[in-house]
């Protein structure tokens, strides 16, 4: 049974006087035990809200949320924000992507670690504020003792984005949802922290969702991956599959955008063309349609369905890149 | 800390320094003076002339201010030229009951704008909201001089449910001790005095707190529904806090960073105020002697003197609230 299974999530914001606009579409994906899943795609294509809706984070107002939520055996969709607020921090823990604007600047260090075990552990202030120093130790924070007393400001970017893996692994959760957390953070410092999250992941045996547009990350970290566009699922597959042999036209897209060493220096670097602005509703054929090199008649006019593949994953595509015949 | 409090100390003397002289200068270039005020327009040259010297008003203007400056840093601020009394026993007469008035606005003022702002925030479009929007517009908008005589009218006049004037009733056998009349009572142990200066206290107190009050309603709300769209605060979320600490520890403090700031600017507007104020309800305090000192005879030492324990106040007051600011957030604290 997966840890976390999502069943045809769907959220549509809706403000007065505009259209609604539906931000992820019947997203469908499951996560088991230990498992690390990606969810890759462009800007605006659904992937934080995403992580936002299975935290029950999205503002309450303004959106509607539908679908299932399946972590264990409930569904997180249907609980009352109390009972939510009881697993949060404590069963799904959950990273961001700027570590400055995510940390409290007037609480010390020390507390905005500790707030979380006395919430769901029940520990004292010194109890809490002595295991936060071993959780700094644990995620590479040098001389955790005086960070403790440390505000946010006086701390470098790596160390404050250990310091969130440090609050969102404290009640060692069985699911880690990391929204980018490598985007404001230089490249190096990018490294470290990847390296870390892989080490600590598989040394606690924690589930990881890896929301990013980094294709890097991906290849680095995931198991599965599922690569959305404009709220929907486009192609799931395992890593090696979808790397060595993307069959959706955008997956291929997006693996040819990275530019490469070995390419000719003279040559064009390789993009997708258009924006994700230019697309045209999932109801009404494939939205990546207008953008697409190998669109054909019949990617306009109907649904195109996300079907099972042989090799375990899924894609939706009437015209898939064909598949690369072993030499 | 020592460092920023005496740098900001040297700087209040440079401030006053500056402000003497222009008040100095910019009274002596007003029309009219203390010798045609006292004398009136019938006056003989002669006796105007004689005043004129009594006063040393016929030297050269910056021998003048040479003494005025010299008497100053002695704390000399010479004699109040409508009554000859010391400048300084005039002011430490009227001082205690506009400061006990200004206190009392402000307890008013943030004691109910930061709750009620709040709560506004936490309730956003709701009615609670959109009455508070509402009420604390009309709180900005209306002079302070026309909802005084609106209150005493009300209040004062028909149902006589709170006395119309003065800072305590006549025939009150008070024992003054340090002028603040609610203290004193205290003090004392004579309750009742204390009661009946509060009682007093009330009107006045409410009418110089409605702006202010205004101001920081507003201002609270605006600050908490920033906070409240931090990432800080979705962090907060995601850890599963409840809302009760989210609120206290999280979106309280951030959000106390502006009001903060507004309550030592409005404590300039509470001096301007309070001249307002006490005319309306009769109350002996600063106000009342500022306004005597310029249209009763151009009183030159009062209006000086006055004049710079107001920018005295105004500048201890930002110097408070700076340092408050170093309190709250650790990103203006110095090393």
């Amino acid at each position: 049974m997966p840890l976390l299974d999502v069943r045809e999530l769907s959220v549509v914001f809706q403000r007065k006087g505009t259209k609604p606009f539906t931000a992820v579409d019947r997203v469908s994906f499951a996560v088991e035990p230990g498992e690390t899943v990606g969810l890759v795609g462009e800007s605006g294509c659904g992937k934080s809200v995403t992580s936002l809706a299975i935290m029950g984070l999205l503002p309450r107002r303004g959106n509607k949320v539908t679908g299932e939520v399946r972590f264990e055996d409930t569904d997180l969709l249907k609980l009352r924000p109390q009972d939510l607020r009881d697993r949060r921090g404590r069963d799904i823990g959950m990273i961001f992507q700027d570590p400055l604007s995510s940390l409290n600047p007037v609480i010390p260090l020390g507390l905005q670690v500790a707030e979380v075990l006395e919430r769901h552990q029940g520990k004292t202030r010194q109890a809490a504020l002595r295991e936060a120093r071993g959780l700094l130790d644990a995620v590479g924070i040098p001389d955790p003792a005086r960070r403790l007393k440390e505000f946010p400001h006086q701390l470098s970017g790596g160390m404050r984005q250990r310091a969130l893996i440090a609050i969102a692994l404290a009640c060692k959760p069985r699911l880690l949802i990391a929204d980018e957390p490598t985007t404001a953070l230089d490249v190096t410092v990018q490294a470290q922290i990847l390296a870390l999250l892989k080490e600590l992941v598989d040394q606690s045996g924690t589930a990881l969702v890896m929301i990013t547009h980094d294709l890097g990350v991906v290849a680095g970290l995931c198991d599965t991956v599922n690569v959305l566009y404009a709220g929907r699922v486009v192609e799931r597959a395992g890593r090696h599959a979808l790397f060595g042999d993307p069959r959706h036209p955008y997956t291929h897209g997006l693996l040819q955008s990275v530019p490469r060493l070995d390419a000719d220096r003279g040559g064009r670097l390789h993009q997708i063309r258009g924006s994700v602005n230019d697309n045209i509703p999932w109801s009404e054929g494939c939205a990546f349609a207008p953008r697409c090199d190998r669109v054909v008649d019949d990617c306009i006019g109907e649904t195109v369905p996300l079907e099972p593949t042989s090799r375990g994953g899924a894609l939706r595509c009437t015209n898939p890149v064909p598949q690369e015949v072993p030499a | 800390m020592v460092r920023v409090v005496s740098r900001r100390l040297i700087q209040l003397f440079v401030t006053l320094i500056a402000l003497m002289t222009l008040v100095f200068f910019w009274l002596r270039s007003l029309p009219g003076g203390p010798v045609d005020a006292l004398l009136g327009e019938r006056a003989t040259p002669q006796t105007r002339e004689l005043l004129t010297r009594a006063l040393g008003y016929d030297q050269p203007i910056w021998v003048q201010y040479g003494r005025f400056l010299k008497n100053v840093v002695t704390g000399d601020f010479g004699n109040s030229i409508r009554t000859g009394e010391p400048v300084t026993d005039v002011i430490s007469r009227s001082f205690p009951a506009t400061i006990e008035l200004a206190v009392a606005a402000i307890i008013i003022a943030v004691g109910l704008g930061i709750p009620l702002g709040y709560l506004a925030a936490r309730y956003r479009g709701r009615l609670l909201d959109n009455a508070t929007i509402i009420v604390t517009l009309i709180g900005i908008s209306i002079p302070i001089f026309f909802l005084g005589y609106l209150l005493k009218d009300w209040l004062t006049q028909g149902i006589h449910f709170f006395p119309p004037s003065g800072r305590i009733s006549t025939g009150m056998d008070n024992t003054d001790v340090t002028g603040f009349f609610v203290l004193d009572g205290l003090l004392t142990r004579e309750f009742d005095a204390s009661a009946d200066a509060l009682w007093h206290l009330v009107l006045p107190a409410v009418t110089l707190a409605t702006i202010p009050l205004a101001i920081i309603v507003r201002i609270t709300r605006a600050s908490v529904l920033d906070v409240l769209d931090e990432d800080y605060i979705r962090t907060a979320d995601a850890k599963g806090l409840r809302n009760a600490t989210i609120r206290k520890r999280h979106v309280l403090r951030n959000a106390l960073l502006p009001v903060v700031t507004t309550i030592g600017l409005q404590t300039g507007a509470l001096l301007a105020g309070a001249v307002l104020t006490e005319k309306v309800y009769n109350w002996g305090g600063l106000g009342t002697l500022i306004t005597d000192s310029i249209s009763g005879g151009r009183d030159y030492p009062v209006l000086q003197a006055l004049i710079l324990l107001a920018a005295v106040v105004f500048i201890v007051v930002n110097l408070l609230v700076d340092l408050s600011y170093a309190i709250i957030d650790p990103r203006v604290r110095v090393q």
